[in-house]
């Protein structure tokens, strides 16, 4: 029989019980947080979502009704834009770093701007394509918001597919090898593989990350009151949108933009969470 | 016991793990459709040795081996060597299983199709065979458009197998294939590197005394990176020369 009166025993059972209040009170912390995010967005957006949220555009100052479709449409067109850009040119940065990062400069510099790239403040991104893109070619675009977005999402891509690449064990590398495999083939079609729903993953987070940049768009892509599918022209967006219309003075703007708060997150949520559990089931053990 | 031609032949073999020496001068020569086995206690050298006659150590940097291996008569630790060609003539299956992240079909039709160009149907043939060889079809065969990762440790080790013998290579390098696997696998796998031996020469490391007694025709005892004694697997375990041999295959190593 245990004597649970031991000294040393008593101790430890006391600094379990502290370990777990603490852990569970800080998960309480996070969680309140986050569910208060979310009762707030779904108490005062449910009333604005409607059929027309969907199908009218912003409405004028002073104007009654109105929706969200042209801020939808954009953002749709800016986000997906900046993921067929940053998707290829992020999973090959990447590849580049996990195979030669290790011994080779270049990489080295690569790894450490990625790093910076992805702490840089978003503004700072949208100010650079400003003065590279728009103050060029004197108007805002569809095409710089896409560019921002895409400066913001490579960092993201790069570092996702860098990690999971480094996760692959050498012996499954060696055994590809040791087959005459060359050496590009067992990086795509073994490495890669092998970490396949870890990359698409980093991918969806990169998509989450930009959908909800408004910083990089207000000084790129501006905003539009009307539906435009130009790319070149100045494009509405939801961020942008919501910006703008929660400081009015106009009661159906205020409810469009918590309608469009909600509509963001849940979609970031959504993503998220479809990135967490369908991709994660085929993960590598 | 009758003598075999050399298919490889080991001289003056010394290796480095950058300025650690871990292989010093080894003779030794792998004799063609034998099973050689190499023996000896962990750290000495013996997986080592084998991973010079694929040349895997090139994949690491500050990993080099000095002296002769003569394949067929070439040497292939010479420069400007084709390392994939020599790689697909000598295949290797290691330690831990490690099937690609592939159905089992293109698990075995991966390597094949790296160096011929075979129809649907031909590649059918092959896959059948090879996993046949391996004594896996019968409890593969309804599921070949399965991940290779969904089979048990013992049936992925000789899936491993099935794909190393599927590019019908000349040699196969067997790195401890069994130290992971039940004892019933183990004995699957046993009794194919038996069958195998009709057709490819085998070298394969073992910690494992009895499985050395049971499989090889020759068997090379190691010990601090150095080839302590080489004959005839008989012989070695009857009636060795050197005592070091003795200690260790007796269990008296010391």
């Amino acid at each position: 029989m245990i004597n649970t009166n031991n000294p040393v025993y008593r101790r430890r059972l006391l600094v379990h019980r502290a370990g777990i209040a603490l852990s569970v009170g800080a998960m309480a912390f996070g969680l309140i947080a986050l569910l208060w995010i979310l009762a707030t967005l779904l108490v005062n957006g449910v009333g604005a979502l409607s059929g027309s949220m969907f199908t009218a555009t912003t409405p004028a100052p002073g104007s009654e009704g109105g929706g969200l479709w042209n801020a939808i449409f954009g953002s749709l067109l800016m986000v997906g834009l900046s993921t067929l850009v940053a998707t290829p040119i992020g999973i090959l940065a990447g590849i580049y770093l996990a195979e030669y990062g290790d011994d080779n400069k270049v990489a080295q510099v690569t790894r450490f701007v990625t790093d910076i790239m992805l702490s840089a403040p978003s503004i700072v991104i949208g100010l650079f394509v400003y003065a590279l893109y728009v103050a060029n070619l004197k108007h805002f675009s569809g095409f710089a918001g896409s560019l921002a977005l895409s400066l913001i999402a490579i960092p993201v891509v790069v570092r996702a597919t860098d990690n999971m690449l480094r996760l692959v064990p050498n012996s499954l590398l060696e055994a590809a090898y040791a087959l005459g495999t060359p050496r590009w083939k067992v990086s795509t079609m073994v490495r890669l593989r092998a970490v396949k729903a870890g990359v698409v993953t980093g991918v969806l987070l990169a998509v989450a990350r930009v959908s909800g940049e408004t910083a990089p768009l207000l000084f790129t892509a501006l905003n539009n009151q009307f539906f435009s599918a130009d790319m070149n022209q100045p494009m509405a967006n939801l961020p942008v949108v919501i910006y703008q219309f929660a400081m009015s003075p106009y009661d159906n703007w205020r409810a469009l933009a918590w309608g469009g708060a909600l509509l963001v997150t849940f979609s970031v949520l959504g993503l998220n969470i479809l990135s967490r559990t369908v991709f994660a089931q085929n993960a590598p053990k | 016991m009758t003598q075999a031609s050399k298919i490889i032949e080991i001289s003056g073999l010394n290796f480095y793990y950058g300025k650690t020496r871990s292989l010093h001068n080894v003779n030794l020569d792998i004799h063609e459709k034998k099973v050689t086995a190499f023996i000896g206690p962990s750290g000495c050298g013996k997986s080592t040795l084998l991973r010079t006659l694929n040349r895997m150590y090139d994949l690491y940097p500050g990993q080099r081996a000095e002296g002769t291996i003569a394949y067929r008569g070439r040497n292939i630790l010479e420069a400007g060597l084709d390392v994939n060609m020599l790689r697909a003539k000598v295949g290797m299956v290691f330690q831990k299983p490690t099937p690609f992240p592939m159905s089992i079909y293109d698990n075995i039709a991966f390597g094949v199709r790296l160096y011929e160009d075979l129809s649907k149907g031909e590649m059918d043939e092959r896959v059948e065979w090879a996993l046949k060889k391996a004594a896996l079809w019968t409890e593969v065969k309804d599921k070949l458009s399965k991940s290779g990762l969904s089979l048990s440790g013992g049936q992925q080790q000789r899936l491993c197998i099935a794909r190393g013998v599927a590019v019908k290579p000349d040699v196969l390098l067997l790195d401890e294939p069994t130290s992971a696997l039940d004892p019933i696998s183990t004995s699957k796998i046993e009794e194919l590197i038996s069958e195998l031996k009709l057709d490819y020469t085998i070298a394969i490391v073992t910690h494992n005394m009895q499985q050395a007694a049971r499989c090889s025709d020759y068997t090379a005892y190691m010990y601090l990176g150095e080839l302590v004694e080489f004959g005839e697997t008989d012989q070695i375990f009857m009636n060795p020369a050197r005592k070091e041999t003795q200690d260790y295959i007796t269990g008296r190593f010391g």
